[in-house]
């Protein structure tokens, strides 16, 4: 029982830094079609921000994890109004090229500037205990990362629905000129989005740090390629879909890991991807994902 | 109130739109005519600023607006329906009203338009809280010209308003337009349905192969021998 709830909560947990990072991704394709792959970059300049303070001489970790957070929406908007924003009607692939161009300069910057070698960060440490209920034990860092991303994916659902910035980045991932036509300012729509993104990039750049206790170049890189593949699964640019699908490739990833012998453990991977291929024969859009339409009269 | 001088619009190496000069006083309903394909939606294009012109000026209430952005241009009081509706399908209707109005400031004003447009499509009141998209092609129309609407605009510009709605609903659109330039609005309305579009219409231009070829009063348009079946088809 004990070790059925731990596992549960692992992959509740992994789910929901998924779907965080997923998310991020899913707001900025839903509205401008660029697949963000330096996304993880702005997770490695919140962690390095982080770094730095604590290098500088910070000590609260409240104030650490507000840093954390506004150096990521910061670097997301620097990205788009530096990176982005002159290609943003160039086609896709330069927008996917220009991502990777950004991803690999950032991830040099942080080698140059700082070390290549994995640097500590302790400040953070706190987060990770040990809590006990009863018998149970439990990692403090686990239900936080549940309740702060349901707490973050609550209050992007209320802002996407009631304030007219929220409205206007759900139209404008239909009809981006349209919203124009509204009187709404383009860069602000698109500024907001990529705002929104870094933050929960901040959010899920806290618990890594948490967890590992220490900041490295590729710190996002791995973490960003899994929360492609959770876009992939719930529908690339569906909302929904990046937490649906951040979440079951959480509970695949630890259903493999319980139900594989230790023996076959390196072929958890190899697995979840199979799984995943298999999904997407069955629904080539992903789980929540609409076809796109094709032919319809641009204006 | 609007003018156009010597506007053109290229696509590469095809003009859409070539030289073309046209105006609309305060209060006018002036209707832009023409057959598919002769430019009519790219003129509008242009106006919105969705579309850089290659050559000409555009000037709203005497200010030069040909470098303004649309955004911009919305908010100095130009409003476009485009053609096509392009409601936003998976915003409620209340939500697409709402966002109608994203440029004012002033919440009791929206309040009152909003009730105002609710009332007089009882239909957007029934459905306020239901996707947009699930609406018929007439309710679509009326929610997009009301949506236009919220913003308070001095000009409104109507792309194809009657595109793929049945002859009745066309009528009903067209009462309605009526109906807005007795409120006192300016409206440029381009239409490839000349019978609705000349109901109210002070002035027509018509167009055709991206050039202007008759500009003038209704009457005169019939007058001209065999222009509005030549151009228009009837």
């Amino acid at each position: 029982m004990d070790y059925a709830l731990q596992q549960v909560l692992n992959a509740l947990a992994f789910g929901a830094e998924y779907s965080l990072v997923a998310l991020g991704l899913a707001v900025v394709f839903s509205i401008m079609g660029l697949v963000n792959f330096a996304h993880g970059e702005i997770i490695g300049v919140s962690a390095y921000s982080v770094f730095l303070a604590a290098a500088l001489g910070l000590t609260s970790p409240i104030v650490a994890v507000l840093l954390a957070i506004a150096a990521a929406a910061l670097a997301a908007i620097a990205f788009e109004r530096v990176a982005f924003r002159p290609v943003r009607y160039a086609p896709t692939t330069t927008g996917l090229l220009t991502a990777f161009g950004v991803s690999i300069v950032v991830q040099n910057l942080f080698m140059l500037l700082i070390s290549p070698k994995p640097q500590s960060v302790s400040i953070l440490n706190g987060l990770n205990q040990m809590w006990f209920f009863g018998p149970f034990a439990v990692s403090s860092l686990q239900v936080m990362e549940l309740i702060v991303s349901g707490l973050t994916i609550l209050a992007l659902v209320l802002f996407l629905n009631r304030s007219t910035l929220g409205l206007a980045i759900r139209a404008a991932s239909r009809d981006f000129a349209t919203v124009r036509l509204m009187g709404i300012r383009a860069n602000r729509v698109i500024a907001t989005a990529f705002a929104i993104s870094g933050a929960l990039a901040g959010i899920a750049a806290v618990f890594i740090m948490a967890r590992r206790g220490s900041v490295s170049p590729d710190l996002g890189f791995s973490l960003v390629l899994k929360a492609f593949v959770a876009c992939v699964i719930g529908g690339f640019g569906s909302l929904p879909g990046a937490a649906v699908g951040g979440m079951l490739l959480g509970f695949i990833e630890v259903g493999l890991l319980v139900a594989l012998p230790q023996e076959y453990g390196g072929f958890k991977d190899a697995l979840t991807y199979a799984i995943i291929v298999a999904l997407l024969v069955y629904r080539p859009e992903g789980l929540l994902g609409q076809r796109v339409e094709l032919g319809d009269k641009e204006i | 109130m609007l003018k156009v001088e010597n506007l053109s619009v290229r696509y590469g190496a095809v003009a859409a739109v070539r030289d073309l000069s046209l105006s609309v006083g305060q209060g006018e309903l002036v209707a832009l005519l023409g057959p598919n394909g002769a430019g009519k939606s790219s003129t509008i294009n242009a106006l919105t600023g969705l579309v850089a012109p290659s050559a000409g000026r555009i000037v709203l209430d005497g200010q030069d607006i040909s470098r303004v952005r649309t955004e911009d241009r919305i908010r100095a009081g130009l409003t476009s329906t485009p053609e096509g509706r392009h409601i936003f399908a998976n915003l409620t209707v209340g939500e697409n009203l709402r966002l109608g109005a994203a440029t004012r400031r002033d919440p009791k004003g929206v309040r009152q338009d909003m009730e105002r447009f609710l009332a007089l499509f009882p239909v957007l009141s029934e459905r306020y809280a239901q996707a947009a998209g699930t609406l018929s092609g007439g309710e679509q129309q009326m929610l997009a010209i009301a949506r236009s609407l919220m913003s308070r605009p001095k000009l409104l510009l109507l792309d194809e308003p009657s595109l793929g709605l049945a002859p009745k609903i066309v009528v009903r659109i067209f009462d309605f337009i009526g109906q807005l330039k007795a409120e006192g609005l300016t409206l440029l309305v381009v239409e490839q349905n000349a019978r609705q579009a000349l109901r109210f219409a002070d002035r027509v231009y018509v167009m055709s192969s991206g050039a202007l070829r008759f500009d003038g009063p209704p009457s005169g348009l019939a007058d001209e021998h065999g222009l509005l079946n030549l151009y228009i088809g009837g």
